[in-house]
């Protein structure tokens, strides 16, 4: 519809103004009263009954600009200037004690974590008449409407259900009380942010569409925040991406997913991976400025490879494009190029009879809880082999067996031939050495405080009893095979970007001289752009050394991009296994159909499909 | 948050570095810098002044009788005269050094066998974590100060012995306290990632561990120190610790208490320096305590508020 052209009115593609709910302008969040600017110059409209996407990777101020639309900063911040018109009011210049009577009747937030932000010690009934009750004269009928609020987030409305507490219920159900909570008061303004985050692709696709017909019948101004892609596409009509405090670029989502303008929004959608094509995943280079960092100029000129120096020189106004709104002055030579991405070649199947590991029928637990049964998996040398399953199927149980963190399993796991005993205490030096393990999240896998050198050189002293100066040698040599310079090794894991930090626990394994990777979730921490760098350095990586693999993730999208053979774990069980394409395209079994089905997915200009119209599709 | 190419600006250089390597000095800097931390560590560093300096800048003798007992002060004897005449100021200079030292000695003693016995028992759990921890609770069962003059009445009252019986004291409490932030940290990936490439216990517990309970030792050890001092003050007025004739603050204050009417200065300055120096080493260890708390939150997090707030301001 609307929305897209900011001050809310002149711009050739406004159709009216009467619809816009919300009205943003000029919306800007400064640190302290005097220092740099987080976000600035927001400013977007949205419709009755539309939901509008706000986009973004980690420190782009995506969530500044959500709390903000509430009327609230975060500690340190200040909103410094511009207007949140809802229906007329200017949410900034109401009084603190007009904000709160606002806040829950007329705007409502839903959390990115149900879990922390349900109170555990009430039931969920008195939560929600609590959240009905705290505006008195807002509704009449509290109990009716926390009945209605619940069926219309399709929770079973049952006496049973209301007593329940919070821990009882699965994280959608969460979540879908949190978003009663937030529609009970029937506000006109919704912010969302990321609320699907923890939450498996089924249960996701549920929840969104929730969200959807809610806004819609009854005329609420959403506004969702969220880093995924594809999971936006899907649901909002109108998108705004978002770059290091500004709206980079606006308009109908079909148009700036279909055919995006922006370099940073090209760039962004080349990263994210896609579960129909196997292309070459290209991520972006560098890292955003943090505020008080951003320079004169255009923020991503540092980053984008149109950048002349007229870029550099003063920051660039929006320009209306194309049914949009874009904040680049190279519109017109970005326009005439087009990406393509590049489908991946066809890697060596696996062939022959040989395995590097081979797991025969393991059954493993905590305590009497079973996790796995009779897992077989086979990953042939120099192959990588993609083990998917959504959050509690026992895939990252299946890891820590075969490396030997997780001790209680009985079965039989041969490497090269040899079993393996069950604990990692119990495994030979060598074998420690060959089969190596990168964890979830780089934010604690690296110790704080212990410089990038160290960490890498441990194993070098370890395994190979390299003595200091050749170590130190080494460490760099490593450090630079992954991408990063030899000048890391002085450096503490805090002073590295996600990114990094994972490349440094990749290089801490390759150190070792592994045979067999095992890669756990290795990208889920990280934001989409940096994820397609890790995963192509992987790649590379694999290839280069010929590692044998095997890749844990929930992202079937990601599997497309690195696996030859995948196999799909359900509650502890194979459900499917095989080589990739066949998995993906054909998949026989009916939860990875489904799963298949489920995976948001985003149509992005590829190979093969030049169709820029379509719209993103979800299903 | 791209992974940057070897040449690109990574992170801010000089305060993400402090955030980064956190060595107790820098902490300690920070500390001082905040109000709460400069008002500690000014009480706490002028106690410590008088008591180190003091020795060589008493005028008089502190054994000299050189008035009346119980003399009011005078233009020559500024803070007057004890029980037996000698000379309160130059006794007050000389009182506070050794009992610093042993107060300090003790929390020592108490913070490293504390942390040893905490971080065995947290990391390697089963048999150690039960024979370690029921030991502690049956010291923990005993008053401290009851404690220390059992080992003392039982053993007489020499001074390493004091200051050991002290320290062991203390170790129950700070053991407590380390388990359970090594129960959080043995928990770690980074951990696990030792253990996995084949890193021995005590290793793993000196390489990975220790350096990860920077924040929590320094404040135990503040808090100890304050408690050791009140122990060692408290001890010396029971009449344990150092023997008359020597001057010591907390003998002091017992010595002279019976001449409170004639002359209150024999007792308060000893009493009021033990009270400033224990409030200022626990607002210093407060301020401590609080800077790290924000260093240990989520390094995003730590490095935005590093620079929302203007520094020293947390």
């Amino acid at each position: 519809m609307t929305g897209g052209q900011p001050r809310g009115g002149p711009a050739a593609t406004a159709i009216s103004d009467e619809g816009d709910r919300l009205d943003v302008r000029d919306l800007e969040v400064r640190i302290g009263e005097h220092g740099p600017d987080v976000v600035s110059e927001i400013s977007f409209a949205v419709p009755a009954g539309e939901v509008l996407g706000l986009v973004g990777e980690s420190g782009s101020g995506k969530t500044t600009v959500a709390l903000a639309l509430l009327g609230h900063a975060r500690r340190g911040l200040r909103i410094r200037g511009g207007h949140v018109f809802l229906d007329g009011v200017d949410l900034l210049r109401l009084g603190p004690a007009e904000l709160r009577a606002a806040r829950g009747a007329k705007v409502a937030y839903v959390p990115q974590d149900p879990s922390a932000a349900l109170n555990p010690a009430m039931r969920v009934g008195e939560q929600l008449r609590e959240a009905v009750q705290v505006h008195p004269g807002a509704v009449d009928d509290a109990r009716g409407r926390v009945l209605e609020v619940m069926r219309e987030a399709r929770l079973d409305a049952a006496p049973q259900m209301l007593r329940r507490y919070p821990h009882q219920l699965s994280g959608g159900q969460q979540q879908r009380v949190s978003l009663a909570m937030a529609f009970c008061c029937r506000p006109a303004l919704i912010v969302l942010d990321e609320p699907t985050t923890g939450l498996d692709v089924t249960t996701q696709r549920h929840v969104l569409e929730t969200v959807r017909a809610l806004c819609r019948s009854y005329g609420v101004a959403a506004v969702y925040v969220s880093h995924d892609l594809a999971v936006v596409g899907g649901l909002v009509s109108e998108v705004a991406v978002m770059y290091a405090g500004r709206i980079v670029e606006i308009g109908p989502t079909a148009k700036v997913f279909g055919e995006p303008l922006h370099p940073y929004t090209r760039g962004l959608l080349a990263a994210v991976p896609s579960p129909l094509r196997a292309e070459v995943l290209t991520g972006i280079e560098g890292q955003p400025p943090r505020p008080g960092r951003r320079g004169t100029g255009c923020s991503f000129a540092p980053r984008c490879s149109f950048a002349v120096s007229e870029c550099r020189a003063r920051p660039p106004a929006p320009v209306l494009a194309d049914s949009r709104e874009v904040r680049c002055i190279r519109l017109a030579e970005i326009a005439s190029t087009h990406a393509a991405r590049p489908a991946v070649g066809g890697g060596p199947a696996p062939t022959g009879p040989a395995t590097a590991l081979s797991v025969r029928g393991v059954t493993a637990g905590y305590g009497r809880t079973p996790v796995l049964s009779a897992i077989e998996l086979d990953v042939p040398p120099e192959s990588c082999v993609a083990v998917v399953g959504e959050s509690g199927s026992g895939k990252t149980t299946l890891a820590r067996c075969i490396v030997g963190l997780h001790s209680n399993w009985s079965g039989e796991i041969t490497f090269d031939g040899a079993p393996l005993a069950r604990g990692a205490r119990d495994r030979p030096k060598e074998t420690l050495r060959r089969v190596q393990y990168i964890f979830q999240n780089p934010y604690t896998s690296l110790n704080p405080r212990k410089t990038v050198g160290q960490i890498v050189s441990w194993p070098l002293e370890q395994f190979l009893g390299l003595p200091f100066r050749e170590r130190s040698e080494r460490a760099v040599q490593v450090l630079e095979d992954v991408g990063l310079g030899g000048d890391f090794a002085g450096r503490y894991p805090d002073q590295l970007s996600g990114g990094e930090r994972q490349r440094v626990a990749i290089a801490r394994a390759l150190a070792a001289e592994p045979d067999l990777l095992v890669c756990d979730e290795v990208t889920s921490a990280l934001d989409v752009s940096v994820q397609a760098v890790i995963v192509e350095e992987l790649r590379r990586l694999q290839r280069e050394r010929h590692l044998a693999m095997i890749f844990i993730t929930h992202n079937l999208a990601l599997v497309r991009c690195i696996a030859q053979s995948a196999v799909v774990l359900r509650d502890g069980v194979v459900v499917e296994s095989g080589p990739v394409e066949r998995v993906l395209e054909h998949p026989e079994n009916p939860y990875t159909i489904r799963l298949m089905a489920d995976v948001p997915k985003l149509a992005v200009p590829g190979p093969e499909s030049g169709d820029p119209a379509a719209s993103p599709a979800e299903s | 948050m791209a992974v940057a190419e070897p040449s690109a600006p990574v992170a801010a250089p000089a305060r993400a570095r402090q955030v980064g390597r956190h060595p107790w000095l820098s902490v300690l800097w920070t500390a001082a810098r905040t109000p709460r931390g400069a008002v500690g560590l000014t009480l706490a560093g002028l106690v410590l002044l008088i008591a180190v300096v003091g020795p060589s800048a008493a005028a008089k003798s502190p054994d000299a009788l050189l008035m009346q007992p119980y003399a009011k002060p005078s233009g020559q004897f500024l803070l007057g005269g004890d029980f037996l005449g000698r000379d309160v100021l130059s006794r007050v200079l000389n009182g506070g050094l050794e009992l610093l030292i042993m107060a300090v000695a003790a929390t020592a003693i108490g913070v490293a066998v504390g942390a040893a016995a905490g971080i065995s028992a947290a990391y390697l759990r089963g048999r150690p974590d039960g024979l370690i921890m029921r030991t502690v609770d049956v010291i923990l069962a005993f008053p401290q100060l009851v404690f220390a003059l059992l080992l003392v009445s039982v053993l007489g009252p020499k001074l390493w012995l004091i200051v050991l019986a002290v320290g062991l004291s203390h170790a129950p409490a700070v053991a407590r306290v380390i388990r359970s932030a090594t129960l959080d940290i043995s928990e770690r990936d980074y951990v696990k990632v030792a253990e996995l490439q084949g890193m021995r216990p005590a290793t793993v517990m000196g390489r990975e561990i220790l350096p990860n309970l920077i924040s929590p030792l320094m404040v135990e050890a503040g808090l100890r120190l304050t408690y050791s001092i009140v122990i060692m003050a408290g001890l010396s007025f029971l009449g344990f610790g150092q023997q008359p004739p020597a001057a010591n603050w907390g003998l002091m204050i017992n010595e002279n208490r019976a001449g409170l009417p004639l002359n209150p200065w024999a007792v308060i300055v000893p009493a009021a320096l033990i009270a400033l120096l224990t409030i200022g080493t626990n607002t210093f260890t407060d301020a401590v305590a609080r800077v790290t708390i924000g260093v240990e939150r989520r390094p995003e997090e730590a490095a935005l508020l590093d620079e929302l707030t203007p520094r020293g301001a947390r």
